[in-house]
């Protein structure tokens, strides 16, 4: 899109957008948020610039592919199931544990991981979707 | 659901629930769902690099394999065994349970995947690795198996999503134009039969409060019949869709004939068995009362499957869409044990549906040689193979024979145990059409056989000509697709021999199914006082 | 709330009879939500108190809101969403290629005309 002040903005908006999408995430166990929401609004950063900057931009400043993302997503998810293999109990238990980093007392559980491994997943997925259906408007091929 | 209030309080459940410590143990289990979906996740994640995939996806199901053939003698020897996720109780937390029919179907999909993967070795393109056909094939048995094992209904909902979704993936991974016209069918119908299962759900958990399979069992007696009769309704519309059963079979016969003929195989074999067991699941183990009033329904759509399928069969030239109106067939002959429901007629359902998942995959992958040899799509273009390739006939001629049921080869045992199951109860119209169906199969087959094989030439304008369009297998060919294809068809006569285990393994999966209640006992629900499983699990 | 459902299942019925798919997309749509609201209505619309169990305590307090049909919900939307957006994608695709968005169109994968019988005969 050509739109200046669009153009402009957009890499900052993209920026805030991915940024607070992790805080979504992070804050999601206790508090209304989690993976599936953070991962739209991730997914919507990657789409705005990828409107604004082209798609071979966006797929340059991914690095990764987005599909690939999404698999990554699964697998830690699933992972993070198996994690309970080694204590003995059943799939999918959530497994707790806390670090003291400095003042702070950080947690980490298993439930974090799938969370996180949804992230992934719904990011790679909606901006693989989102980014297909881009480069065809670009008159790309797919 | 009579009392929707929590009046736990006498025994306090939520303590319960913390501190009571759930079976473990039966990790083989979830195993193979989890390895499933893992290794599809790490397949999509390096599909670039296209050498390693193939490997990786053979190793993957191997280990499956493994797995749930010891799930399978664990079911055997112990009886169904549970497990449920989270550490939660069972009507709460998300069951997985195995029982001798699902242990079983896991295994032969496991194994027909892997068959079909190293088939796909053959006419591998490519393009459609890197759009990613191992991924999806993996996760479509990662759906397979999670229908298969899991306890919970709306879990079971899940799983058939994963399997319609990578479905999708497969069935359009070509990118041809006929293939995007089946999808096109297949998909809105597929959608619209997991939406009504949904809408099943929905009634059943506003009716029961509860949609852990063991729960339902236990409830469906004391809860309303006419509203459960609906659900059951529903149940029964939106797997028959699935399972292809003849007034909703239409998108069958559009779709399957449109992906290679690995895909073809790996749809045949597993798909529309997915839905047949759910229905046996639902039908015979969680709602009996529902069922006897389905009788005439579930006979009606027994007989007219049986009898049209293979007509539809006769009628087709195009050699994969006259294969897809045989595992039609197939399914109809699962109906009629279904409608019966006596123990010897319920394990030759079973039975069958494990038959037909393997000689229904060998079907089409001998189908996809015969169209690799001759290199056209239509019987009437074939022609003249015996000549050329006398194995590809011989394996034809024993799968057609497994398919019609006549004896020694596999499908003849569990059309045995249906039949028989008919006539013990005097339903001499569902041995009729039981015995018919295999009289026009085996004509649907030999007519195909004798089109494609015995048949001189290809067909020209007046009379047939020597089909010069013929042409040998090259050495992957012969190594990977069709030494893949003999060992299936090696398995398939060699089960058909020697099928003592199989009958077995059959007749006591069905009296797991008739009589549920070591099934429910697996999931400990019996240890509840009654008055927690009157007020219907989550309230 | 029933009767919103019966609306939506019945616009829903008439958009996927229709002959053009992307009418029956909004169909589909349409149905998804329905079964949503069905699903919605038949875990009982209880208390609108968040189901949170107090530090402290094994159970909450007083009456609380059913989660479980929202977690229903939840997971058939994202589901329901993936499916929607890949048939989308198909049909925009049949539309580009097969040029046709009308299914009495789409017959590719049927056999042509009704094929003669094999000369066999």
């Amino acid at each position: 899109m050509k739109t200046l002040i669009f153009r402009t903005i957009a890499p900052a908006l993209t920026a805030i957008m991915v940024v607070f999408s992790i805080f979504v995430l992070l804050r999601g166990h206790n508090e209304p948020g989690g993976g599936f929401i953070g991962g739209l609004i991730a997914a919507s950063a990657i789409a705005i610039y990828g409107i604004a900057a082209g798609v071979a931009n966006v797929r340059k400043a991914l690095y990764f592919d987005p599909i690939s993302l999404a698999g990554f997503g699964v697998f830690i998810a699933g992972f993070s199931g198996l994690l309970s293999l080694g204590q003995s109990v059943p799939f999918l238990t959530g497994l707790w544990a806390s670090m003291q980093l400095g003042q702070a007392e950080i947690t980490v559980s298993t439930p974090m991981m799938f969370d996180i491994g949804v992230y992934f997943a719904v990011v790679g997925t909606i901006s693989a979707v989102a980014l297909a259906l881009e480069e065809e408007d670009d008159g790309g091929s797919k | 659901m009579a009392t929707q209030t929590g009046t736990h309080t006498e025994l306090d459940l939520p303590q319960a629930m913390l501190e009571t410590a759930t079976a473990v143990s039966e990790w083989n289990l979830i195993l193979p769902v989890v390895i499933a979906l893992m290794a599809g996740a790490l397949l999509a994640m390096i599909r670039h690099s296209r050498g390693s995939q193939f490997g990786f996806s053979v190793l993957a199901v191997l280990v499956i394999l493994v797995i749930e053939i010891d799930l399978f003698w664990q079911v055997l020897e112990t009886g169904p065994v549970v497990m449920t996720m989270g550490n939660w109780l069972p009507p709460f937390g998300i069951s997985f349970a195995a029982d001798i029919m699902s242990a079983s179907f896991a295994l032969a999909a496991s194994f027909v995947t892997l068959i079909v993967l190293v088939y796909f070795q053959a006419e591998i393109v490519p393009r459609e690795v890197r759009h990613g056909f191992y991924p999806l094939v993996m996760l479509l048995l990662a759906g397979v198996t999670g229908a298969f094992l899991t306890g919970d209904l709306f879990n079971l909902y899940v799983w058939f999503e994963v399997m319609l979704i990578s479905s999708f993936g497969l069935l359009i991974i070509g990118g041809r134009k006929v293939q995007l016209d089946g999808a096109v069918k297949y998909g809105f119908l597929n959608f619209l039969a997991t939406t009504f299962f949904l809408v099943g759900l929905g009634y059943m958990y506003g009716l029961t409060g509860t949609l852990n399979m063991a729960d339902i069992a236990l409830l469906a007696p004391s809860a309303p019949v006419a509203p459960m009769t609906a659900v059951a309704a529903i149940f029964l519309l939106a797997f028959s869709m699935k399972a292809a059963a003849f007034p909703v079979n239409a998108w069958l016969p559009a779709s399957y004939h449109t992906p290679d003929a690995a895909v073809s195989a790996l749809f045949g074999g597993l798909l529309t068995k997915v839905g047949v067991y759910v229905l046996l699941r639902i039908m015979i183990a969680l709602m009996p009362a529902s069922r006897e009033l389905f009788d005439p329904i579930l006979t009606t759509i027994a007989v007219i499957t049986l009898i049209t399928a293979p007509m539809g069969a006769i009628a087709q030239t195009n050699l994969r869409r006259a294969i897809g109106f045989l595992v039609i067939g197939g399914i109809g002959a699962v109906f009629a044990g279904m409608a019966i429901a006596s123990l010897r007629s319920v394990a030759g359902a079973t039975f069958y549906a494990f038959h037909s998942m393997l000689t229904m995959t060998a079907l089409y992958l001998v189908a996809g040689l015969i169209e690799r040899v001759t290199q056209a799509k239509d019987t009437k273009q074939m022609g003249g193979i015996y000549a050329a390739n006398s194995p590809i006939s011989i394996m034809f001629l024993i799968l057609v024979f497994a398919a019609a049921g006549l004896p020694p080869f596999l499908g003849f045992w569990p059309k045995l145990l249906i039949t028989h199951g008919a006539i013990a109860q005097a339903d001499w119209l569902l041995v009729f059409a039981v015995l018919f169906n295999s009289l026009l199969t085996s004509i649907a087959g030999t007519r195909l056989w004798a089109h494609i094989f015995w048949r001189p030439g290809r067909e020209g304008a007046h009379s047939e000509i020597p089909n010069d369009h013929l042409r040998k297998l090259n050495p992957t060919e012969s190594r990977m697709a069709l030494g893949s294809t003999m060992v299936l068809v090696g398995v398939i006569v060699v089960l058909g021999l020697w099928p003592n285990l199989l009958f077995e393994s059959a007749g006591m999966a069905a009296g797991q199914l008739l009589q549920p209640q070591l099934y429910i006992e697996a999931f400990g629900l019996q240890g509840f006082s009654p008055d927690i499983l009157s007020t219907g699990g989550a309230s | 709330m029933a009767p919103f459902v019966g609306a939506f299942f019945t616009v829903a019925v008439y958009l996927i009879l229709s002959k053009a798919i992307i009418r029956m997309l909004l169909g589909i749509a349409i149905l998804g939500n329905g079964v949503n609201l069905l699903i919605f209505i038949l875990g009982r619309v209880t208390p609108e108190v968040p189901p949170i169990v107090p530090n402290g305590l094994s159970q909450p307090l007083g009456a609380i809101a059913n989660p479980l049909p929202q977690a229903l919900i939840l997971t058939a939307i994202v589901i329901g969403f993936a499916l929607f957006t890949f048939l989308l994608v198909l049909g925009y695709r049949a539309y580009q290629e097969l040029d046709a968005d009308n299914t009495d169109n789409m017959r590719l994968a049927e056999p042509a005309a009704t094929p003669k019988p094999p000369l066999s005969y």
